[in-house]
């Protein structure tokens, strides 16, 4: 095996112009694609820690039905009984109760729908950070009579820190629900969705003003790993009746969501595709060429005593040098570049048309690179594979070599 | 003892479409330790009957004996790794690996056949030095001479120590001094290894240093003369 190593690495420099712009072609490759799955994958992280980590949570509990019609009728009591049983399955780091449901909000002339959530300011901090996230104002210190408005709704309503917003909604079994509150603060969300519907009250206030007192619609988990919410997901599903409560991951919560990015990124495969049936039909030349113009000393080769399976790995081995020496080289180009986006964003926000339309597919205009071994790792293993599928033909080419027809070329 | 018995071997090229006769009941015998010439006009079927006792082809009747071994008997691989362990073969146009330095070009056989590396080294060394290219081991093919090219590929058959080196008109792109360099190495060779040399030529400078002149025209041998040089 040594000699084939031997002979495959000095046989490529014995074209060392055509091994370059094989293997140029192949770093190009590498390069366009580690940064394109490295952005793509980075936004929608971004965009699914946006939607999960700093609201959804990764598993919900709710009133067996909520979920199909969000009705504030099947919200249902936290006891410290079902709080004590979510927080010992391990992986469970800790609980968020909310009170969620659909109102209309106004200040002055203005109107519009939102999602009013009551929660546990400490607890909800816990989990999604909340506090931090403050961009005016202050955050809950009580109980007290008083809002946290997305920043996006804030703009859109023209109200400030100390505003007054109104709040008006059905409660629970129909209940007329209204209410005055003093805006606290202004909330800054990721997501452009959650940004312009989100209104938080303490939960004591929603309870009141959805006329719902000591009640719930939804426990959200915050997991240790995100890995363990499969078997977080089987346990509970074991252990709570589920005749009253539904379980749910966030797959299930937001299909669109999952949907959305595999559909995103069918279309990445896609021009990856493109991409790189490009690139085979270069190296394909180049195994064409090498086969072609050494046919004669192919069939010398095997006339001395070389056997057809020791040949077609050497020249197999001759492919994959020029590959990886294309993969190293886009890697080493990829590496501080795909560093450089995942540490500095692309971002977008400076244009505010840009800006509205990536809100419109519910993305912030910031688009980082995901920094990740796997996504590396990939490209290696695509160029791998292409190049071990192009030696094929190789192997089929000396496999029906005859040393006398070849030594006639 | 014969290393080598031909009966009634024929090889017709083309043989659907227009059938081209390269031999016709070719009957010969080779003893070990033979430095045999096959000689004649070009179109004869020298080259033909070369490849046929090498297994590079396969004759269209006949047999073909190497010390006892039917050739037809072997399958594809088994072919290879007999003319790897058997037979060594010399081109014209001397065939190295042009990646290879002259040493390795020399051991490549020897390598195929896996070998010990001390094994290796200590042969290639020795018959290097044998034929004057001791200062020349590390060269690559494009640094040495034609003359040179070919005592290295003569190495590489001899190397492995083969039954007997078929040799396909070896002085063709030779000048005579290069020529005569060569055939007193072959010769040596012959006589101190005790391997058997099958030439194609028609070199009269090779023709006149073999023992034995075997002479074919139009695919059958015509005259088989043995000389006492």
């Amino acid at each position: 095996m040594r000699t084939l190593v031997v002979l495959a690495w000095r046989n490529i420099w014995r074209n060392k112009r055509r091994t370059w712009i094989t293997a140029a072609s192949i770093f190009f490759a590498v390069l366009l694609s580690t940064l394109m799955v490295s952005i793509q994958k980075g936004a929608w992280d971004r965009m699914e820690e946006s939607v999960v980590n700093y609201y959804f949570g990764y598993v919900q509990i709710h009133g067996r039905g909520y979920w199909e019609d969000r009705s504030i009728d099947r919200a249902f009591a936290e006891t410290d009984s079902l709080r004590r049983l979510v927080e010992e399955i391990p992986g469970v780091e800790t609980t968020v109760p909310r009170l969620e449901s659909f109102a209309l909000a106004a200040h002055g002339e203005r109107t519009l729908g939102v999602m009013a959530v009551g929660i546990d300011p400490e607890r909800e901090h816990a989990m999604t950070r909340l506090r931090e996230r403050l961009v005016q104002g202050s955050y809950f210190e009580d109980d007290e009579e008083a809002v946290l408005v997305a920043e996006g709704m804030a703009e859109r309503l023209d109200i400030q820190a100390g505003d007054t917003l109104v709040l008006l909604s059905q409660g629970y079994h129909g209940v007329n629900a209204a209410g005055k509150y003093v805006v606290k603060g202004l909330i800054h969300f990721g997501s452009p969705e959650l940004n312009r519907l989100m209104v938080y009250l303490p939960l004591p206030v929603a309870q009141y003003f959805y006329g719902a007192d000591g009640l719930i619609t939804s426990i959200a988990l915050k997991v240790t790993e995100k890995d363990d919410v499969p078997q977080i997901l089987a346990t509970l599903q074991q252990r709570l009746d589920t005749t009253r409560y539904e379980v749910m991951d966030w797959h299930q919560m937001m299909p669109e969501l999952v949907e959305a990015r595999a559909v995103d990124t069918a279309g990445n495969y896609l021009m990856l595709l493109i991409l790189y049936l490009i690139v085979s039909f270069g190296i394909f030349g180049t195994i064409l060429m090498m086969t072609a113009e050494r046919t004669y000393e192919f069939g010398v080769l095997v006339a001395i005593g070389m056997r057809r399976l020791q040949l077609s790995v050497e020249v197999w081995l001759e492919v994959l040098f020029i590959a990886l020496l294309g993969t190293l080289l886009g890697f080493l180009a990829s590496f501080p570049l795909v560093y450089y986006f995942h540490r500095h964003p692309i971002d977008l926000s400076g244009s505010p048309e840009m800006a509205e339309t990536y809100a419109q597919f519910g993305f912030e205009p910031v688009f980082p690179a995901a920094f990740e071994p796997m996504v590396f790792l990939g490209q290696a293993i695509v160029v791998f594979i292409i190049t071990s599928v192009l030696a094929l033909y190789p192997f089929w080419k000396i496999g029906r070599l005859q040393p006398v027809t070849a030594m006639r070329h | 003892m014969n290393v080598l018995d031909i009966t009634g071997v024929t090889k017709v090229y083309n043989p659907d479409t227009v059938p081209v006769h390269a031999l016709r009941g070719v009957d010969l015998e080779v003893s070990a330790g033979e430095f045999t010439a096959i000689v004649g006009p070009s179109g004869s079927g020298k080259t033909t009957l070369l490849n046929l006792i090498g297994g590079l082809d396969r004759p269209t009747a006949g047999q073909i004996r190497i010390n006892g071994i039917d050739l037809a008997t072997l399958s594809a691989n088994k072919l290879i790794d007999f003319r790897r362990d058997h037979i060594g073969f010399v081109f014209q146009s001397y065939n190295l690996i042009p990646v290879l330095t002259a040493r390795e070009n020399a051991e490549f056989v020897m390598l195929l056949q896996k070998r010990p590396r001390a094994e290796r080294e200590a042969r290639v060394t020795q018959l290097l030095r044998e034929v004057g290219l001791e200062d020349r081991m590390d060269y690559r093919p494009t640094q040495l001479s034609g003359g040179q090219q070919q005592r290295v590929a003569v190495v590489r058959a001899l190397a492995p120590r083969p039954r007997f080196i078929l040799a396909d008109e070896p002085t063709a792109n030779l000048d005579s001094v290069s020529t005569a360099n060569l055939l007193d190495i072959m010769a040596r060779l012959n006589r101190e290894e005790g391997v058997t040399f099958l030439f194609s030529t028609h070199d009269q400078r090779v023709i006149d240093r073999a023992r034995r002149v075997v002479r074919l025209e139009d695919g059958q041998i015509v005259s088989d003369e043995v000389f006492d040089r």
